[in-house]
């Protein structure tokens, strides 16, 4: 079977997804325009030579509609015999979508792809696209509907972690992004969004903390509790009778934070890559997803890594670096617990939690950083999984060459 | 003729509601035929400026007749004639005419539906006068436009409580809500204004007939709105632990229907009627809350060749919390009130219950300073037997003690006039042995009434072995003049709700005693739709209680000869008393934890006394055996005539103690599973948890004979 590479990587930094954020201004097309741009400079592309965009993006409403995979490779000026297709894994979508490119080129049906994901989060906002998972009664009810963050505190009640234990996390997070900004880690693959001019909007990721504290955290009010006592608690605890009180202990500063961003991957043949003089750097070992309870939701990362780790025929201790997304603290730890995996190798530039969840983009961009920091430590294997709405866990697994 | 239709010189038609030899009318095949008919009339009008609809009759139109719904199986024809007659009223609505309903009186689901299809609504200012759309209470929606107009018309935030909680208001709260537009002062005032109306608006169109039309209060997707159908479900169920079908399909047809036209979400209401109509739940309800409630308040089983009797004087034995509550009752009922206790200070302290109560009522707006003042006078407090002598009916609520109850029997016998009924309100000791204390045994009979009695809508009448009919039938009236609601039961040990209530409680005990995870077993009585899971309940009514009753059985039937049937639940309540010494709530030590400051904690040493099992049972499995158990002691009180009456079991055991109403009542429930499966259910857990699940005879026959309990 034909294996699939990764030739190359791109992201823009995120930026703070609200109203005085850099990139509010930004749309998502041109968020992406500037990785097309990128991309195609620094590999000297013939774009010509390119069959597919695979997009992910979460909420594809509004200005993020209308197939943007496509329309962003036509605006961007790449050649119009390059195809685009936008796809919605909720938060797995970024990684499905450098996935699907990789099953692609070992098909053989396509050899040269490009994967990435899209979210303009200050601008379309998170649900507005209005979905019957939530929004209607009887497919809510049937589902067991709650909003994350609830079912994050309930991962935490039942595991047992306490606040102090979260926001210990959070603060690490910050840490750990705030050295790898300051050594420069993540120079590579990071592309400064400019304005039409070339002026430059933002060229680092927004969110960072460095003197983040457990002591500022501690004062901050968790996230869920009202909507909880809203009904969500009850509904919460009526899928999960045995626990005795659900305790809410996410908030804003031990969740991933909301931002806009974008992240482009070129993936292809080995024959292509030489054909083209692209130099081959990490090669697709497996990809997996799967689906658990969706009303905790968000226990997917620890069993579609397995299903990877059983694909590739590998051990978790074969893995020297993790990438798990930081949806929320309690996410990461229940994954590290499961798996029983060192801390020390799991995010080790930080995460969602200090540089922001942008949807439809992050699976794509946190295999990006995973890659640099693999190449960075000279090690072979890595790992990026992530958490996913309606229960689902997804999971690749790479491996340098 | 159920319509009559009429046309005055100035072309506007009044159709007027009479169905004949019927007290209210229904929305049932002959009326949606006549009304029809009528529609076609109107269509035949060239002149026609407008139409008013209004009844001759004290109500509107009362709602849509239910032995219809309750008969209605299949999906098909119920369909058709529901679009039948709702395509009849949209016909109307948009004949080009204005329509006027005049309201004379109560327009209820259904009816008040008819009112809303017109373009203009006016009523009467009369404060007996109910509007609403109670559809749900009986596990149905308002399904002749109701999830679709009334949105529409006052916005979807404000309809949906209505929508989903039923409740019924009076004329001030309609207009205030926007339910109807105008007031009349009495039927002339409400005709003219209606012709007025019609003048003054030829041509009147729904808003959401007219282009661009804006829904109120915001469009059904505007971020306000997303937010609130994401947790309106989780809302929704918060207390109904999801066993209510309808509330939701509410919710899905009123959110549906507002991402379409009119006319296709008419169709999609139409749906999810069909579906609600079919559903176990409420044929479940309407069979209980509707037909056995009613009959019950009829006078189902109150001996008939009494003559009604109307109760002018109650003197009431004893001003604890049950005597001062009956007391209170009473006096509301307008009867006038001798609260007697041992002291005249005990039996202030009695008539102070009500004078909190009517504090807090008038505080809340829900009585009048006269009103309470009154009600205050009727309740007389003595310490003196001899102020009973004028009493026709007497409550025994003194304390549980055979001897006690002896002595003061004896004492107001002596006192009281001939023809008076004496009642004992025990709810252990069994009555025909109280009975033989008495001179008159026949006069004598038990009232069981529950706590805190203002509340309980029950009272369990147990008749004893000489109780006469004519006791029984007096007893029964008392019990409806205080508004209350009857249930007739032959004297046995626990009579009939004390008996089942604590096979429930024993149940759950018994899974404890298994090693079942508590909270799970806690979860399971709650999701099976009872009020308090069966730990909780043990604590509340007290372990110690239920020692003493249990040690009482034990020593009555040793002196029979007789012995207790074994239950691994009694020895769990044996152990927490003797050994424990964890006896109840009041005490802060039960089942759970009461620390100060703080909700309740099942206490953690149950993980010791009590290991958890290797095989923790499904949520199901625990759901099944909790009520089944209430169901299968419940046929044996049929079998051995403790109860006589289907209705009595049902309605005694939801509004006894709480039986998930949404199965109807404990035996409705059989036949919700199907009497069958019902049977070899019981056949199963006999095998596998004892004698105590094993199917009564009774229960075996109406499989056999494939009958239901009706």
């Amino acid at each position: 079977m034909t294996e699939a590479y990764i030739f190359d990587a791109v992201r823009t930094p995120r930026g703070k997804g609200k109203k005085d954020g850099s990139l509010h201004e930004v749309k998502a097309i041109d968020l992406l325009k500037n990785l097309f741009d990128a991309l195609r400079e620094r590999n000297t592309l013939d774009t010509s030579q390119v069959e597919d965009v695979v997009l992910g993006c979460v909420t594809p409403v509004g200005e993020q509609g209308a197939d943007i995979a496509k329309t962003a490779a036509l605006y961007a000026g790449w050649d119009q015999i390059v195809a685009g297709v936008t796809l919605n894994r909720f938060c797995g979508s970024g990684l499905e979508a450098c996935n699907l490119a990789a099953m692609k080129i070992k098909s053989g049906q396509e050899d040269l792809v490009v994967a990435g994901g899209v979210e303009a989060m200050s601008r379309v906002p998170m649900m507005s696209d209005g979905g019957d998972w939530f929004m209607n009664p009887n497919v809510n009810n049937s589902l067991g509907f709650i909003p994350q963050g609830i079912s994050a505190d309930l991962i935490a009640s039942i595991e047992g972690y306490n606040r102090q234990e979260l926001d210990q996390f959070a603060v690490e997070s910050h840490k750990k992004a705030a050295t790898a900004q300051k050594e420069g880690r993540f120079k590579r693959s990071l592309v400064p969004v400019k304005d039409l001019n070339g002026l430059t909007l933002l060229d680092h990721d927004e969110t960072i903390r460095e003197n983040s504290s457990t002591e500022a955290l501690s004062g901050l009010k968790p996230s869920f509790a009202s909507m909880g006592k809203m009904g969500f608690d009850a509904t919460a605890m009526r899928v999960y009778p045995e626990i005795h009180k659900l305790d809410h202990m996410h908030h804003a500063g031990n969740s991933s934070g909301i931002v806009d961003g974008a992240a482009l991957m070129l993936i292809g043949s080995l024959e292509k890559g030489k054909q083209l003089g692209l130099k081959p750097r990490a090669k697709f070992r497996s990809v997996a997803v799967t689906s658990t309870e969706p009303t905790i939701m968000l226990l997917g990362p620890a069993p579609s890594s397995r299903k990877a780790l059983r694909k590739a025929k590998l051990e978790v201790s074969d893995i020297d670096l993790f990438e798990v997304n930081e949806a929320f603290a309690a996410v990461v730890m229940k994954f590290r617990d499961e798996l029983n995996v060192d801390p020390k190798r799991i995010n080790v530039n930080g995460g969602a939690i200090a540089m922001g969840h942008p949807l439809g983009a992050t699976g794509c961009m946190i295999l990006g950083t995973l890659l640099d920091e693999l190449e960075r430590q000279d090690k072979q294997l890595g790992l990026t999984t992530l958490c996913i709405g309606g229960g689902m866990g997804i999971a690749t697994i790479i491996e340098r060459v | 003729m159920s319509v009559t239709y009429t046309k005055n010189d100035k072309n506007i038609v009044t159709l007027c509601f009479e169905m004949a030899h019927r007290k209210a009318n229904v929305l049932n095949q002959e009326f949606i035929k006549d009304f029809k008919e009528s529609l076609d009339q109107l269509a035949q009008e060239d002149k026609l400026i407008g139409v008013i609809l209004t009844s001759s009759k004290k109500d509107f139109i009362a709602g849509a007749d239910l032995e219809m719904m309750l008969a209605a199986e299949e999906p098909a024809e119920i369909f058709e004639w529901l679009e039948d007659f709702k395509l009849a009223i949209r016909k109307l609505e948009t004949l080009g005419i204005p329509v006027v309903a005049a309201i004379n009186g109560s327009a209820l689901g259904g009816g008040y539906e008819v009112a809303l299809a017109c373009h203009h609504r006016i009523i009467i200012n009369n404060p007996k006068i109910q509007i609403g759309l109670p559809e749900v209470t009986l596990g149905l929606l308002p399904g002749a436009g109701g999830t679709q107009r009334l949105p529409r018309m006052i916005g979807i935030e404000k309809a949906l409580p209505l929508l989903i909680e039923g409740k019924r208001l009076k004329v001030s709260q309609a207009i205030e809500n926007g339910l109807v537009d105008q007031l009349a002062e009495d039927r002339e005032d409400l005709i003219s204004k209606a012709e007025r109306w019609i003048f003054e608006n030829p041509e009147s169109k729904q808003a959401w007939d007219q282009k661009g039309f804006k829904w109120p209060g915001g469009s059904p997707l505007s971020p306000k709105m997303s937010q609130l159908w994401a947790v309106a479900p989780s809302m929704t169920n918060q207390k109904t632990y999801g066993n209510y079908p309808a509330p939701m399909k509410i919710l899905a047809a009123v959110h549906e229907g507002s991402l379409v036209d009119f006319d296709t979400a008419s169709r999609i209401e139409s749906r999810y009627l069909v579906n609600c109509i079919t559903s176990k739940e409420a044929k479940n309800m309407i069979q209980s809350f509707w037909f056995q409630l009613n009959a019950i308040n009829k006078g189902q089983q109150r001996p008939q060749d009494v003559a009604p009797y109307k109760f002018q004087k109650v003197g009431i034995l004893g001003a604890g919390m049950m005597g001062a509550g009956i007391a209170y009752v009473s006096a509301k009922a307008g009867i006038d009130v001798i609260l007697k206790d041992v002291s005249l200070e005990a039996a202030q302290k009695g008539k102070q219950y009500s004078e909190k109560l009517l504090e807090k009522a008038v505080s809340r707006g829900r009585s009048s300073e006269e009103d309470a003042k009154n009600l205050l006078k009727r309740i007389i407090v003595t310490e003196n037997t001899t102020d009973l002598s004028d009493c026709d009916l007497i409550i025994e609520a003194v304390f549980e003690d055979r001897k006690l109850k002896a002595g003061v029997t004896n004492e107001t016998e002596a006192v009281i006039p001939e023809h008076a009924i004496f009642a004992s309100n025990t709810s252990t000791i069994p009555i025909t042995g109280l009975a033989e204390e008495s001179k008159r045994p026949q006069q004598f009979i038990g009232l069981h009434f529950f706590s805190p009695v203002d509340k309980m809508k029950l009272v369990e009448i147990i008749v004893g072995k000489e109780t006469n009919n004519e006791t029984l039938a007096k007893a029964y009236d008392y019990v409806l003049q205080i508004r209350k609601t009857p249930i007739v039961v032959n004297d046995s040990r626990g009579f009939y709700t004390s008996r089942v209530f604590t096979t429930y409680v024993l149940e759950g005990i018994a899974l404890l005693a298994e090693g079942q995870n508590p909270r799970a077993i806690e979860s399971a009585g709650l999701q099976a739709g009872m009020p308090v899971g069966p730990l909780a309940l043990s604590d509340e009514v007290s372990i110690e209680l239920m020692y003493k009753i249990l040690e009482q059985t034990r020593r009555d039937l040793a002196a029979e000869n007789k012995s207790v049937a074994p239950h691994p639940g009694i020895d769990v309540v044996y152990k927490m008393v003797t050994e424990l010494k964890r006896i109840g709530k009041k005490s802060g030590k039960g089942f759970y934890d009461y620390p100060k400051d703080q909700g309740k904690k099942l206490w953690e040493g149950l993980s010791e006394h009590f290991p958890q099992a290797e095989t923790q049972l499904s949520q199901q499995v625990m759901i099944e055996r909790l009520m089944s158990i209430q169901s299968v002691e419940t046929i044996r009180c049929m079998q051995e005539g403790v109860l006589t009456s289907v209705g009595d079991a049902n309605i005694g055991s939801i509004f006894g103690w709480g039986f998930a109403p949404f199965k109807g009542g404990t035996l409705q429930y059989v036949n919700d599973c199907g009497v069958k499966s019902f049977l070899e259910r019981t056949r199963h857990l006999a095998e596998a948890h004892g004698e105590r699940f094993s199917p009564p005879d009774l229960l075996i026959e109406k499989a056999h004979k494939n009958e239901r309990f009706l």
